[in-house]
């Protein structure tokens, strides 16, 4: 058995089922060693997307996304996608060929020093130096990835490594690093001075971020919030924990997002913040919180509290076993419902802003509200990033089973075509929709072959506003109207992209009937590419 | 204010530059940095000294603990540690303040441990504080270079103790 051979029997270990990436020659002897298995194996079109695809795939499965690229501009190519994976704590394995061992640091032809190019957006990386090393590498890995505070994990492997002779396989049953023991349960003192001053609040307000999904919390954390009656607002990332019809949900905070929101943070006496950052997006001045709140600040990485704004009450752990055990102690909460109806009120009383849209053009507030109702109950929804995100956050109004799936700390444009053909591989009984503008859409179109060779029937909405609209919204704000490079007016003529690769095509427009287009573009069984025409001048934040 | 941090982390290649990386990644301060292999050969002690508000102290010292290849991290107060700083100075001399220098040296306990007709070069190995009370004294004096290791620290010995892993 060679060393290529011996990373296939350690995937294989992992129960890995499917992985994303592109050949070369410093990665050959793995591909080579790949064909006797049944992994199924995906040729993206350019690396960057391998590393989102996996990660689409790993938010829907729950499992590390898996993706294999060669050296040098294969693996500096694949930066992009690994970075927006640890922004969003999203696991990943990061496969990377590596020139000769002997040769490196000599500057070879593709040659690149990756794990010290990654080193700040890995959660760890491994540069393999002895082929007997493997199975130890991937075991810790594959942990490491999906433990704790999850996120990439890159393995660098030269290409004498995957052909040297390995001189027995064992792929270990455990992990044991004295340098990495993530807590998981929570602390009882700390979750009985909690439940003290949950007992103690009179208006109370929880904050759920994107841990909510990575440990799979968002169960128990409605429970508890419904138990106690609990308001809740989300960020970005924790979007879907609770669903908007919930009289207990108050929107999206931060910047973005709703007026409300940020008032129950700011007139609360106790935010209980869950598996969120605190970071500028959703907090945009932390300390502000903490005047006269009392902040609870509930993490698996105990590096997160504390770092933006100083907590009264730090709670490491994973959110679901501390919720489990929150739920199982009885709690006497005050009640709330003179602060439930003065945020209810405040909330009819501060709707949504928004421009007024040009006739000829399509609402994307009523666009989104008729789009979540008619997916399927436990369809998938991925946003791209730009004006089309935010009014995703906005209008999407998720079902309980839905997922919102967005780059949210990164930001990276052109995330959602292939978060979404990882997401629909993960699931391919779940309904996906990814939605980007113009901008983003032309950053990941050439993914369209690969979901074409996939036979993965994708729905991809495109706003056609022809600007890459938040940075026009920006300049309207900052620079009076100013513009500069964000005019895109021009090519692509999607209904021919949509030809080229053999998709069905649908355009929609202000006269469009909304209901009937809808239908038709979530129940084609063929790919489609749905172009909407959106007001060039409208706004996200209104 | 100022902290020492005591860092255990394995002994391999690339560990130094990471936790470099780490303290310019986020703008942490680094005073001092020394590192060093241990009783046992797969660890070293790095001794870190950084310098910040207390909200930043305590970040250096949570992301040290998130870095995989960091054992165990130990902060310390001044008073429940030794503390010592190797330096060593090569100064010029002159008929004129060669008895000065002598003089100064000690004082403060500091060795000649090499010597030419115009150079010498001192050696002091104490408290950070001190070994920089001599570099002030010899100020005056032309130094000509200046090689320190920085701040080595250990907690001071107390009974029952298990080395701090």
């Amino acid at each position: 058995m060679i060393g290529a051979d011996a990373i296939v029997e350690c995937l294989k270990k992992e129960d890995v089922e499917i992985l994303f990436g592109y050949p070369g020659v410093a990665i050959a002897p793995f591909f080579n060693s790949l064909l006797n298995s049944d992994i199924k194996s995906v040729l993206i079109r350019t690396e960057q997307n391998a590393a989102h695809c996996a990660s689409g795939y790993a938010r829907i499965s729950g499992k590390p996304g898996v993706c294999v690229v060669t050296s040098g501009p294969g693996a500096t190519n694949l930066i992009t996608g690994i970075a927006t994976a640890f922004a969003d704590s999203i696991p990943l394995i990061a496969i990377t060929g590596q020139v000769n061992s002997s040769m490196i640091g000599s500057d070879v032809f593709q040659e690149a020093d990756i794990t010290g190019a990654v080193e700040s957006f890995v959660k760890y990386s491994y540069l393999v130096r002895n082929v007997n090393e493997l199975p130890k590498i991937f075991k810790e890995a594959f942990y490491i990835a999906n433990s704790g505070r999850k996120g990439p994990v890159l393995i660098d492997i030269p290409i004498d490594i995957q052909q040297a002779q390995i001189s027995k396989f064992s792929y270990p049953e455990t992990v044991s690093m004295r340098t990495y023991k993530p807590t998981i349960e929570g602390n009882m003192a700390q979750i009985k001075k909690l439940v003290k001053e949950v007992e103690r609040s009179k208006k109370p307000v929880m904050c759920v971020g994107g841990g909510v999904h990575l440990s799979d919390a968002a169960q128990q954390i409605r429970d508890f919030a419904a138990k106690c009656q609990i308001p809740v607002v989300s960020t970005m990332m924790g979007l879907g924990t609770i669903t908007n019809d919930n009289p207990l949900y108050f929107g999206m905070v931060g910047n973005n997002g709703r007026a409300y929101a940020n008032k129950a943070l700011k007139d609360s006496d106790l935010v209980l913040m869950v598996g969120a950052r605190v970071a500028d997006r959703a907090v945009n001045r932390p300390e502000l919180i903490t005047d006269n709140t009392v902040l609870i600040h509930i993490d698996v990485d105990p590096a997160e509290i504390g770092k933006n704004v100083g907590p009264t009450i730090p709670l490491v752990g994973d959110l679901k076993h501390i919720f489990e055990k929150i739920n199982s102690i009885e709690i006497n909460a005050r009640d709330h419902k003179e602060w439930l109806d003065f945020l209810t009120e405040y909330k009819a009383e501060h709707p949504d802003p928004r421009p007024d849209i040009s006739k000829e053009y399509v609402d994307p507030k009523e666009f989104l509200g008729k789009l979540a109702k008619a997916m399927d109950d436990n369809g998938i929804f991925v946003a791209d990033v730009g004006q089309n995100q935010i009014w995703a956050t906005a209008f999407f109004r998720i079902k309980e089973h839905q997922r919102f799936m967005t780059s949210g700390g990164m930001g990276t444009m052109g995330y959602a075509i292939p978060a979404a053909l990882g997401a629909k591989l993960a699931d391919p009984d779940r309904q996906v929709v990814a939605s980007c503008g113009d901008g983003g859409f032309q950053m990941s179109m050439m993914e369209l072959a690969t979901m074409d060779q996939q036979k993965v029937p994708l729905k991809i909405i495109v706003y056609r506003n022809n600007y890459l609209g938040m940075v026009r919204e920006y300049q309207h704000y900052s620079y009076k109207d100013k513009y500069a490079m964000v005019d895109i007016a021009g090519k692509p003529d999607l209904d021919m992209i949509a030809k080229a690769y053999d998709m069905d095509y649908q355009c929609i427009d202000g006269s469009s009937d909304l209901d009937k287009e809808i239908s038709n573009f979530l129940n084609n069984k063929h790919a489609v590419l749905l172009e909407v025409m959106a007001d060039p001048m409208d706004l996200a934040k209104g | 204010m100022k902290k020492i941090y005591s860092v255990l982390v394995e002994n391999r290649t690339g560990v130094l530059s990471k936790v470099a990386g780490l303290f310019s990644r986020r703008s942490f301060n680094i005073d001092s940095l020394t590192v060093g292999e241990t009783e046992d050969p797969t660890v070293s002690r790095m001794t870190i000294v950084s310098s910040g508000d207390k909200a930043i102290l305590e970040q250096v010292e949570k992301q040290l603990n998130k870095k995989l290849d960091i054992i165990k991290v130990k902060t310390f107060d001044e008073s429940a540690s030794i503390s010592r700083e190797l330096m060593l100075i090569k100064v010029k001399y002159n008929k004129s303040n060669r008895r000065d220098i002598i003089e100064n040296c000690d004082i403060m306990k500091a060795q000649i441990v090499d010597m030419s007709r115009s150079y010498m070069m001192i050696q002091i190995c104490d408290v950070p504080e001190r070994s920089q009370l001599l570099l002030s004294m010899l100020r005056g004096i032309s130094i000509v270079e200046v090689a320190r290791t920085g701040t080595l620290a250990l907690t001071k010995c107390i009974e029952n103790e298990n080395g701090g892993k």
